[in-house]
């Protein structure tokens, strides 16, 4: 086990390499000085800004700035924010953990809705159940999350006004009342976001099930006598997930854009909306930190999909 | 056709094959898309929604930008058949000129991506070995990138750059059109270069490889043209991404300027005013939904029609 989590490890890091060499290509090429905002601020003495130059090695060959920014990036040493004063890992790290839990409730949402109703469509394939299912999918993965995120806010906070549409993250009640204030801000971004991947989920669970109903090893089990629950549950709809996992790997990277958009909607105070507010702030260590955190996130979650890979399917595992 | 008898199909089905002679190919295949319902419901839907951006304009004559405060945040009326915004500018003559812009940047995106894409594809697939190694590594880098963001950090670097070099409507167009569709190619890589592989151990392949077709020839007349097939389905998904990306960007407020008004950037312009003037919003966002609805079952459609299995089936 431990020996399979070192390779996985070793895998990664020349994925974390190679992503952050696209984006070191990316501001590299990009016109413009990315410490321009220093040199051109009269407060800043033209010798002070060519100190500065010298110091941050900004006329050093590329090679030699790319090795030093990874390095600094992987220390989570990020400069320090234009905009806001503060050292750009503080300003991140506060942002973080909100993100995770939007993220993450969202995905355990969508995997809630996708995994009984994949599974009940395609035991039935083809009934109401399933072209009910099907075409509601369909919809649920065509409605893009920011116009999901209108509609919601429309419903549930104008028309009902059932529910806060700006997250706050400074309440102030205390004991059940704090976690009931916390629950219901959070139900409209997680439910949107949740919803927009269930969706897609319960087409990739139908058609793994439909797959893998149809062979002998399932009528096996209920020759020998297994109830249907047991049959469905733990010999159909355990090898339906091996391919699901890896589907839902391939769509972690998707999942940021949607919170990126759900977070601006709702103004969740994550690292999503911090990347737009510094966007509009020309903020660009911030904005750079950001997309880095993100894509370190997607290689994070793709080692989790590898691991949970290896414990689904043991043909391949821990090898 | 289940229910005809085998001779009964093979006596009405042959005059018409000699007839109809190699054509049949793409007929039997928009026979197959007919089938779709819903297929067939998106084409007409789509076929309208472009007859619309296309030639609304010239038809109703009302100019995008003329303000005018006395009818400003108006519900659809007969005057303004969608409603105003908050300058009382007409929603319907913004909407069908920012259709036009969102349409293109998804058929041009699209085809940016399918070019990338079959080109990588086709090399990796044509020559094997080590360059395939490198190219599917690559394919994967690419697919682990977190897409938003980085199309914001690469916007937000360029934007003022192709601003300067093309104007600001072209330049916003091209960056805009070249990051979406420079981050979605690597799902029709991968597609073509598994037909290439399976393709070129082919009889019909063989065959024209031992008439002495050069390796240009094979791959351009013999395996291209039969693995087009999914590229196909993949191509028509992509619009649908790519219309959805591009929104996405103008409603963050980082795609087009605001005299373009893309769906997005309406929707950008209304979210603030959702209280009061619900259809601002609701219009754009049912037109993006549409669309994007739309392409995706004639994707759907298409998926059926283009499967070769599906021949015997139905």
């Amino acid at each position: 086990m431990s020996k399979y989590l070192l390779r996985r490890l070793l895998i990664s890091i020349p994925v974390l390499a190679g992503i952050s060499l696209i984006l070191f290509t990316i501001l590299a090429l990009a016109p413009g000085d990315p410490f321009e905002e220093l040199a051109t601020n009269p407060n800043v003495p033209p010798e002070v800004a060519a100190n500065l130059r010298a110091k941050f090695g900004l006329d050093d060959p590329v090679a030699v700035r790319y090795v030093r920014w990874f390095g600094a990036m992987m220390r989570g040493d990020w400069g320090f924010s234009f905009a806001s004063r503060v050292d750009v890992d503080t300003l991140i790290m506060q942002r973080l953990p909100t993100t995770l839990i939007v993220l993450g409730s969202a995905q355990l949402l969508g995997i809630l809705v996708a995994l009984p109703i994949g599974t009940l469509s395609a035991i039935r394939p083809y009934s109401i159940f399933d072209q009910i299912a099907t075409t509601l999918a369909f919809i649920g993965f065509s409605l893009p999350t920011f116009f999901t995120g209108l509609l919601f806010i429309l419903f549930f906070s104008i028309y009902l006004d059932w529910l806060p549409f700006i997250y706050r993250a400074d309440i102030s009640a205390t004991g059940w009342q704090f976690y009931w204030e916390h629950l219901r801000q959070a139900i409209m971004p997680v439910a949107v976001l949740g919803l927009f991947q269930g969706a897609a989920l319960t087409r990739f669970v139908r058609s793994a099930v439909l797959d893998v109903i149809r062979l002998d090893y399932i009528n096996t089990a209920r020759a020998k006598g297994l109830s249907e629950r047991v049959t469905i549950v733990k010999h159909a709809v355990r090898n339906a997930l091996i391919p699901v996992v890896t589907l839902v790997a391939l769509q972690i990277p998707g999942i940021f854009t949607g919170a990126v958009i759900t977070e601006q909607i709702f103004r969740v105070p994550g690292i999503g909306s911090l990347l737009i507010s510094a966007i509009l702030a020309n903020d660009t260590p911030v904005i750079m930190a950001i997309t880095f955190v993100f894509s370190c996130l997607v290689v994070l979650f793709n080692l989790v999909a590898d691991l949970l890979y290896g414990w689904l399917d043991p043909r391949i595992s821990y090898r | 056709m289940a229910t005809t008898l085998p001779s009964e199909t093979l006596a009405a089905e042959i005059p018409a094959e000699t007839s109809r002679g190699p054509a049949s190919l793409g007929a039997e295949a928009l026979r197959r898309f007919r089938r779709h319902r819903l297929a067939t419901f998106g084409a007409a839907a789509l076929v309208f929604m472009v007859v619309a951006v296309v030639a609304g304009p010239f038809v109703y004559r009302v100019p995008i930008d003329e303000i005018d405060f006395k009818a400003k945040l108006q519900t659809p009326s007969w005057a303004h058949p969608l409603g105003t915004d908050d300058l009382g500018q007409d929603l319907l003559a913004r909407m069908l000129y920012g259709g036009r812009i969102s349409l293109a940047v998804g058929i041009a995106a699209m085809l940016i991506a399918i070019t990338i894409g079959v080109a990588v594809g086709a090399v990796a697939g044509h020559f094997a070995g080590g360059v395939d190694h490198t190219l599917m590594r690559i394919t994967d880098l690419f697919l682990s990138l977190p897409q938003l963001p980085l199309l914001l950090l690469i916007v937000y670097l360029f934007r003022d750059l192709l601003k300067a070099a093309l104007g600001p409507e072209a330049g916003v167009f091209v960056l805009i059109v070249a990051v979406i569709g420079g981050l979605r190619w690597m799902p029709v890589a991968r597609l073509v270069r598994a037909q290439f592989l399976s393709l070129r151990e082919k009889e019909f392949v063989e065959a024209a490889r031992g008439l002495g077709a050069p390796p240009f020839r094979q791959v351009v007349r013999h395996i291209l043209p039969n693995a087009m097939g999914p590229v196909i389905v993949a191509g028509t998904i992509d619009v649908a991404a790519a219309i959805i990306a591009e929104s996405s960007l103008s409603f963050l407020g980082l795609g087009f300027p605001p005299d373009i008004p893309t769906w997005g950037r309406i929707l950008f312009d209304a979210k603030d005013n959702l209280d009061f003037a619900p259809h601002w919003a609701i219009f754009p966002g049912t037109a993006i939904f549409l669309t994007v609805l739309s392409i995706n079952y004639i994707g759907d459609g298409l998926r059926d029609a283009l499967d070769p299995r599906k021949v015997l089936g139905h």
